[in-house]
């Protein structure tokens, strides 16, 4: 626990420089925008990793709850004048008990089958997001104002003044979204380090092992699931507010495999891993502009090279090398 | 005196083989209490209808007088029951230390508050939990590996690390599938001992085990399963000069 909590701090501490250090590097608007686009989705897939990575299940519909979060803020601000903070609130607690009420009996299922399953609630999200016009606007989606605490209005086309600072409402935004990766991560560092973390871990390692010494399996997948999909939804909340307009495609099929591919490529059960998943996913589009058609052939492919070739995912197998490297040196000096 | 643990006419059917059939024996609080067997005996079956993780297809079995019917592995641990396994059950996602903390579980009341954002109350009981699994790793001998990955340690600590994490759940009574199984001598011998301290704590103790200089010195009692029927029960004494015994299992 000394050592975990120890690794835990320095993986936040190097986020947190990252986070805070970007904008000596960057400065268009256009590069802030993604920045801050990566931070929110990686932030959803912190909690996807939860789920996936930590407690062994799979969601291929996580995206479903993203949308859900995402259209429900838009809709409450933009249709009931509600402010974008409780609009995300009570999104969340919604989509939480979404996922509790699913979640209850699709979570005994295992393997293919839990993947079918979830696969299924996504698309049903989708289809329903598609469908009802009125309050979605359908296919071609609909406008979402901009995030406000309280009517203090967050905008990417504001000016703001930070600690006397003139700074952009772009970057404004980024830093805001780097500030909520960071909580969600630090969130998310305490559950796995904690009675509860073991208990979601050990529903991976051997649920046999946790039910002989008391745990209630079945509660902690529910739990588990819950509250990958709230940080789904939150994340995809400020998503929306932050696009200004949103798509049924923020609930797809397509980004579902994203962010599942985000977690594997980056390292199941690896915090900071996942997020390098989700900035290396997200750049590469930019990169390989030429591929966009491809796309989903491409994280396909990906998906499938990773599970094969670096199963433990990108830093895991870094960090492992790299422990190899130095156990080898150590040896020869010795 | 109610047994602690009371098995009543128990049988567990797979298909057409009948793996437990008609099971009944008693086990005192307080007892080292063996179950022996060939291969296919159905000792392994029987563990499993105790510790909740079978139903049966009949019979019943008693925990400190009440049924268990329905109740699940982890309805049994809150009663007390904990369990090792011949098929090693460790998680290997985790560090040794967590592995024992595990079976903490029971005794750690947290809430996702205090979780989330780490408050006092979350880290003393961590502490404490940590403090506790460190203290029954050194007591099972694996003192060295605290903060180990499981998945780096040998096959021997890994089995003193599931006892290990059995005894964290603060358990009435304990099931030890083959525990002597893949160790050599001296690691038997370290286990023996072990078992003894563990009795000495007043822990019940259930174990199904093929080394028979082991059972036969450290059971109060032996139960003799052959093809899922029972063949004796009685003191280790007993069971040495029972004539069915040497004929199906110790004389062959
Ligand atoms: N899950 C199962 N499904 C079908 N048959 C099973 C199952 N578990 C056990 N059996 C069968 O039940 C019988 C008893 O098996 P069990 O594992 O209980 O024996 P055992 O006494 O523990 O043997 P060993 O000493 O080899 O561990 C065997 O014939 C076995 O094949
Ligand atoms: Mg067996």
């Amino acid at each position: 626990m000394a050592q975990l909590a120890n690794f835990r701090l320095k993986g936040l501490l190097l986020l947190a420089i990252v986070v805070f250090a970007l904008p000596l590097f960057i400065s268009n608007p256009f590069h802030y925008g993604l920045a801050t686009q990566i931070a929110l989705i990686a932030g959803a897939v912190v909690g996807l990793n939860l789920l996936v990575g930590f407690a062994g299940q799979i969601s291929l519909g996580h995206a479903g709850f993203f949308g859900l979060g995402a259209y429900f803020s838009g809709i409450m601000t933009s249709n009931y004048g509600w402010s974008a903070v409780p609009a995300l609130l009570v999104g969340a607690v919604g989509v939480g008990l979404i996922a509790w009420v699913v979640g209850r009996p699709i979570l005994r299922l295992k393997g293919h089958y839990l993947s079918m399953a979830t696969l299924a609630v996504g698309f049903i999200i989708a289809i329903i997001l598609n469908n009802e016009r009125a309050l979605t606007g359908g296919p071609d989606g609909m406008p979402v104002p901009s995030f406000d605490v309280f009517g203090w209005e967050l905008s990417p086309f504001n000016q703001y003044s930070l600690l006397g600072v003139e700074i952009s409402g772009d970057l404004a935004w980024y830093l805001f979204a780097g500030v909520v990766l960071l909580v969600a991560v630090w969130l998310a560092q305490n559950l796995i380090d904690s009675p509860i973390g073991r208990a979601l871990r050990s529903v991976h390692g051997s649920e046999v092992a946790a039910s002989v010494v008391g745990v209630d399996t079945a509660k902690y997948k529910s739990l588990v699931f819950v509250i990958s999909a709230i940080y789904a939804s939150v994340m995809g909340a400020l998503y929306g507010h932050f696009q200004g307009f949103i798509t049924p495609s923020v609930a797809s099929f397509d980004f579902s495999i994203l962010l599942i591919t985000m977690v594997v490529l980056g390292g199941m059960g690896s915090t900071i891993g996942v997020i390098i998943g989700a900035v290396v996913l997200e750049l590469l589009p930019q990169v390989l502009a030429d591929f966009q058609e491809m796309e989903m052939v491409l994280f396909g492919l990906i998906l499938m090279l990773t599970m094969i070739f670096m199963p433990k995912g990108l830093l895991p197998t870094a960090a492992g090398f790299w422990a190899k490297r130095r156990a080898q040196t150590a040896g020869g000096k010795a | 005196m109610t047994a602690l643990v009371e098995v009543s006419n128990l049988s567990k059917d797979f298909g057409g083989v009948h793996a437990v059939e008609d099971v009944s024996f008693a086990v005192e609080a307080g007892q080292v209490y063996s179950v022996i067997g060939p291969n296919g005996a159905g000792k392994t079956t029987l563990f499993n209808l105790i510790t909740g993780l079978y139903t049966p297809t009949g019979g019943e079995v008693k925990l400190n007088g009440e049924p268990t019917g329905k109740l699940q592995p982890n309805q049994l641990a809150e009663r007390g029951m904990c369990r090792t396994f011949q098929q090693m059950q460790i998680c290997m996602n985790m560090t040794a230390i967590e592995n024992v903390m595990l079976g903490r579980h029971l005794t750690l009341k947290s809430n996702l508050l205090t979780t989330l954002f780490r408050l006092p109350a979350l880290t003393r009981g961590e502490t404490a939990a940590r403090n506790k699994a460190a203290e029954l790793m050194e007591f099972v001998g694996c003192g060295n590996y605290l903060d180990r990955d499981a998945a780096a340690m040998s096959y021997g600590a890994l089995k003193r690390l599931e006892i290990a994490r059995a005894l964290a759940a603060e358990p009435k009574v304990i099931l030890l599938d083959e525990p002597a199984a893949g160790l050599n001598a001296v690691e038997t011998e370290a286990l023996e001992a072990l078992i003894r301290k563990i009795a000495e704590q007043g822990i019940t103790v259930m174990l199904v085990e093929h080394d028979m200089k082991l059972v036969m010195g450290i059971s109060d009692r032996l139960l003799v399963l052959n093809y899922g029927r029972v063949l004796a029960e009685g003191t280790p004494a007993q069971i040495r000069v029972n004539p069915d015994v040497i004929a199906a299992y110790l004389g062959g």
